[in-house]
């Protein structure tokens, strides 16, 4: 590698690094105060670069000058703040009070929105804007070209990073802000008006997201599809920097971008993996990123209240429960081929979603990247059959196995984490593998996955295979229900309320908690392995981060304080789906305005409303 | 209040009152049931290709049934639907569509993945399934089967196409660049073998994946890693939101100065539209020239497709109506809907479309429409392309040795 070619990739780096800030830093400030990891983040950066690219030439037809374009920029990011702001004022308000996870799941739900508003009000084509004036060129350093943009690029991130240090260090909103960052309890005690407090976090997170969007535009395009690819990037610079703190945002900008640019040169095929890699050693060696603090112990983030009052089953549920399994028995009877097909596809998610209630309501793990091990069972049934010539019995006892045997090796390193992080872990653990999964081809099949899955000659019939998820299935959300009501479920319960006396009693909450991510993994595995053999193709968009979200959002739909929230929430998220696909273009904005909808109107979830509707009745009924 | 009786009564003389306004007033084939064909596409995730192919679709069933349909006079339905742009659901759509919806076959898909899963389920339900756009050659090759049929051409027989434009100039140091997924890494690897076929000694003297969707993010260190390794000829496979920061990264670093450019793509209008005057100059490209094939038939259907959709026709346009004629012409000399009769028809079946002759290939399932090649060009400020001609794709295909290697 020559020295010019270094000097050339160190700016590089540097450029990239400025941009990542700039939009990490809003990310950064929004959970700092808010407590919420905002999904739609990458959502306000696309708008960022489509306000910029609209408002631009009008601006720069006016007169082509470098200051118009900076107004361009500005203006862009001033709307963009406002977006956020008016997100805040209409949904996020109204939230607060939700389980962390609830939130998460609403920003989720504006990602679908905003993205299908994008495409219907601006097209489907990405839109290149102009460039700046002035900055159209090159300049030659120490033999290599680096274009002038770049290097006002280098500029703009020390420039926002010291705006950004004087407002947090100099105004009275800048120091509630930090206040906040740090004891949000303690703020409010002190009589300080937090909504707007945080409605002014997320007009600056907003404005950072679209000044650092509209900063894009004269090198790449504005385009539908830019807001996941930002988002996971300012995930990693956050987590890495340590949530809410600013300088470890711009440090590990810092660091990720010479990370990138030397990867690049060096290992041309491994950028997918690269930046999780350093992500999951950073989390295992500093659990709270390079600058971040440990939580308040007041503070249990991201952790939802779960399963509360936990009492074994009434005569009353064992009886609704068993005419919910016999309705189900019989269904096939009733239910044409495809009808049939659905009902495979709920049972199997129902199982899935199971297992990740079990983790997060009984155990307070909270893991982001569950189908990494859904993912894990379908690639292990399914290269069992493929390549190693199994039948589809031992894939399907594989497939558990596997699910344990990866739950066991990432665990290891997840649960001595707590809250956030310890999702963000899971997030990056899951990455990884998917990246493994579409890098591998020889074995994985890359992209294209693995065709050819199909069952067993005498399961291959719709009903028989639909007996048999039914019967998997059923069995295993029993087999998880009743660890629930076991020692087991209890000791754990323990640990997830308080680490500290769990452990004083005598129980090995490492070991509890490892012990109750493998299960899950197992039971998420399983339910993988049937999934690949229904389908009968995999491919890596199982192991994707749309569908852990879909899991989760399964969990929180049906109520997560509820043992039986999960199933319901499989079974309407799915029907959703497949009642919203046939829609075509539409089916985005409905899932999306639904997610919000329950979130706003139910935040106990389905179950949730409902149980708290007969209690109330129950109520009524004793006062009269 | 009626009784149901009188209620019965009253909708068994509407029904029969619209049967009656029907066989008097409607056209010839509401006596006979429509054929229904199952298209699945990403139209939501995938919209500028997938929306156009789409209009090409309903231009061209317009035409067909206002024409008398198919079969002498039945209507031709096609049942259209998004795939949600993951196999899971393209596999659940695929299976509503044969299941409830009842068609008599299916075509579409976009994405490798989401054509290779539906190909798959064809297979297993035995159903005739037509894969109009999904570049990758593992349909028609390794993953081939006896009910999956592909019309464009594959990764494999564009990459060739290139190939042998650029073979006379005997540029031996490449450089390759595709995004990190099958299809980018199917192109490299064909390039790699074609261009070392042709240029003996050809070398490729450095090679970058960035992941897909996400090359601007690193743009700069990914150009100057190209530039480092001082290549004469760079075959670039990036498109969409890639191919834009690519342009502009490349021209401002004088990535492209001096160098022999070839590009997969990028003469297509989903992909030459947004570059407008960033279009690079005499990059040797693959791509639709819609506006000046002189070919009638073409111009008509270019016409036609402004007209009704007051919008210029992109690749996908094409790919749609001229697929839906291929469907109407096979379940025509098929004389039937069944699968059997289908799939006889259509092996070697010879089909006249506006793009050219077109043989579906019975070896290996792969119709032998062509492309376009020639070099890119700006004209009025957007992109276009110039000396380009059509190549048939009978000269690009796979060679029989290699199919029958694959497909065993």
């Amino acid at each position: 590698m020559s020295l010019s070619f270094m000097i050339a990739q160190f700016l590089n780096g540097l450029a990239s690094a400025s941009s990542l800030f700039i939009v990490a830093s809003g990310l950064t400030i929004v959970f700092g105060v808010t407590r919420i990891v905002n999904f739609a983040h990458g959502s306000l950066y696309m708008l960022g670069a489509y306000f910029a690219v609209t408002l631009m030439q009008p601006l720069l037809d006016l007169s082509r000058s470098f200051p118009m374009f900076l107004l361009g920029l500005l203006v862009a990011a001033a709307l963009t703040g406002l977006v956020g702001l008016c997100i805040e004022v209409v949904l996020l308000r109204r939230v607060y009070r939700a389980p962390e996870l609830l939130q998460l799941l609403i920003t989720f739900g504006l990602v679908l929105v905003i993205e299908d508003l994008v495409v219907r009000i601006w097209g489907p084509l990405e839109l290149l804007g102009p460039r700046a004036p002035g900055l159209r060129g090159a300049i030659t350093i120490a033999g290599s070209q680096v274009p002038s943009y770049d290097l006002f690029l280098i500029a703009m991130g020390p420039l926002v990073f010291g705006l950004v240090w004087l407002v947090l260090h100099r105004t009275r909103f800048g120091i509630l802000v930090r206040a906040a960052t740090q004891d949000r309890d303690m703020v409010a005690a002190l009589g300080v008006n937090q909504s707007l407090l945080f409605t002014g976090a997320l007009f600056l997170g907003g404005a950072l997201a679209g000044f650092g969007g509209a900063l894009q535009i004269p090198r790449a395009a504005a385009s539908p599809q830019m807001d996941i690819a930002i988002l996971t990037d300012a995930f990693v610079v956050t987590v890495i920097g340590g949530m809410g703190s600013v300088p470890g945002a711009a440090l590990a900008a810092l660091i990720i971008g010479q990370l990138n640019a030397f990867g690049i040169a060096l290992l041309p095929k491994s950028t997918l993996v690269l930046v999780f890699v350093l992500m999951a050693g950073v989390l295992i060696v500093r659990p709270y990123g390079l600058l971040g603090r440990p939580e308040p112990l007041s503070l249990r983030v991201a952790v939802p209240e779960g399963f509360t009052r936990l009492m074994p089953p009434t005569p009353a549920l064992w009886l609704m429960c068993g005419l919910v399994v016999a309705a189900l028995v019989v269904l096939p009877l009733l239910a044409d081929a495809y009808s049939q097909k659905i009902a495979i596809e709920v049972l199997i998610f129902a199982l899935a979603a199971f297992a990740l209630a079990f983790l997060i309501g009984n155990g307070g793990v909270v893991s982001f990247g569950h189908a990494a091990y859904f993912g894990i069972g379908a690639y292990a049934a399914g290269l069992a059959v493929k390549r190693l010539g199994f039948g589809m019995e031992a894939a399907l006892l594989l497939a558990p196995l596997a699910g344990a045997a990866g739950a066991a090796v990432f665990g290891v390193f997840v649960v001595r984490l707590q809250g956030i992080y310890l999702a963000m872990l899971t997030l990056a653990v899951a990455q990884i593998v998917y990246a493994v999964a579409v890098q591998w081809i020889e074995v994985t099949g890359g992209d294209n996955g693995i065709v050819g899955v199909w069952p067993a000659r005498w399961a291959e019939g719709r009903v028989t295979y639909y007996y048999l998820t039914l019967g998997v299935s059923v069995t295993g959300i029993f087999v998880l229900h009743r660890m629930l009501h076991a020692p087991f479920g209890y000791a754990l319960r323990a640990a997830r309320d308080s680490a500290v006396r769990a452990d004083a009693i005598g129980l090995d909450v490492g070991r509890l908690r490892l012990l109750a991510f493998m299960i899950a993994g197992a039971a998420t595995a399983l339910a993988g392995g049937l999934y690949a053999f229904s389908k009968g193709s995999i491919d890596p968009t199982l192991l994707a981060i749309p569908q852990s979200v879909d899991f989760l959002a399964m969990l929180l739909i049906g109520g997560i304080q509820q043992i039986g929230g999960a199933l319901a929430g499989a079974a309407a998220l799915h029907l959703l789906r497949v009642w919203a696909l046939p829609l075509g273009d539409m089916w985005r904005m409905v899932l999306g305005l639904t997610i919000i909808a329950i979130v706003l109107v139910s935040p106990q979830g389905i179950v949730g409303g409902v149980a708290q509707l007969v209690q109330r009745q129950r109520r009524a009924r004793t006062s009269s | 209040m009626p009784t149901r009786r009188s209620l019965l009564a009253s909708a068994s003389a509407t029904v029969a009152a619209g049967a009656f306004l029907c066989a008097a007033l409607g056209p010839a084939w509401s006596q006979q049931p429509p054929v229904k064909v199952g298209e699945l596409n990403s139209y939501g995730s995938m919209a500028a290709f997938a929306v156009p192919y789409r209009n090409g679709l309903n231009l061209a069933l317009d035409e067909i049934n206002a024409k008398g349909g198919v079969l002498g006079g039945r209507k031709l339905e096609f049942v259209i639907r998004d795939n949600g742009a993951t196999t899971g659901d393209a596999v659940g759509v695929a299976e509503e569509l044969v299941t409830r919806e009842g068609v008599s076959m299916l075509v579409g898909t976009f994405l490798s993945n989401i054509g290779l899963a539906v190909s798959d389920f064809a297979n297993q339900k035995k159903t005739l399934f037509l894969a109009s756009e999904p570049l990758t050659d593992a349909i028609t090759m390794g993953a081939g089967n006896p009910y999956t049929y592909r019309v464009r051409p594959g990764t494999f027989m564009q990459t060739r196409m290139l190939v042998d434009a650029v073979k006379a100039k005997g540029v031996k140091k490449w450089a390759i660049i595709a995004p990190n997924y099958e299809y980018g890494q199917s192109a490299a690897a064909s390039f790699k073998r074609l261009i070392k076929e042709a240029t003996p000694d050809a070398e490729i003297v450095v090679e970058q994946y960035p992941p897909i969707g996400k090359f601007a993010a690193d743009a700069g260190a990914t150009i100057a890693a190209l530039d480092a390794a001082k290549p004469d000829g760079i075959f670039n496979v990036l498109f969409g939101a890639d191919l834009t920061p690519f342009v502009r990264e490349g021209n401002t670093r004088g990535l492209f100065k001096g160098r022999t450019v070839v590009s997969l793509l990028t003469g297509e209008p989903e992909y030459m539209l947004p570059l407008k005057d960033e279009t690079p100059e005499d990059w040797i490209i693959t791509g639709y020239p819609w506006e000046q094939i002189t070919e009638p038939r073409h111009k008509a259907f270019v016409d036609a497709y402004k007209a009704k959709f007051n919008d210029t026709p992109r690749l996908g346009s094409m790919l749609g109506y001229l697929v839906v004629y291929m469907v109407r012409d096979l379940i025509d000399k098929a004389g039937a809907t069944d699968t059997d009769k289908l799939i006889a028809a259509l092996n070697d079946m010879k089909f006249d479309t506006i793009a050219g002759p077109v043989v579906m290939r019975g070896l290996d399932h792969q119709s032998s429409l062509g492309g376009w090649v020639g070099l890119s060009t700006q004209k009025n400020g957007q992109g276009a392309m110039k000396d380009w001609k059509f190549i048939d794709g009978q000269s690009v295909m796979f060679s029989e040795t290699d199919v029958k290697a694959a497909r065993k």
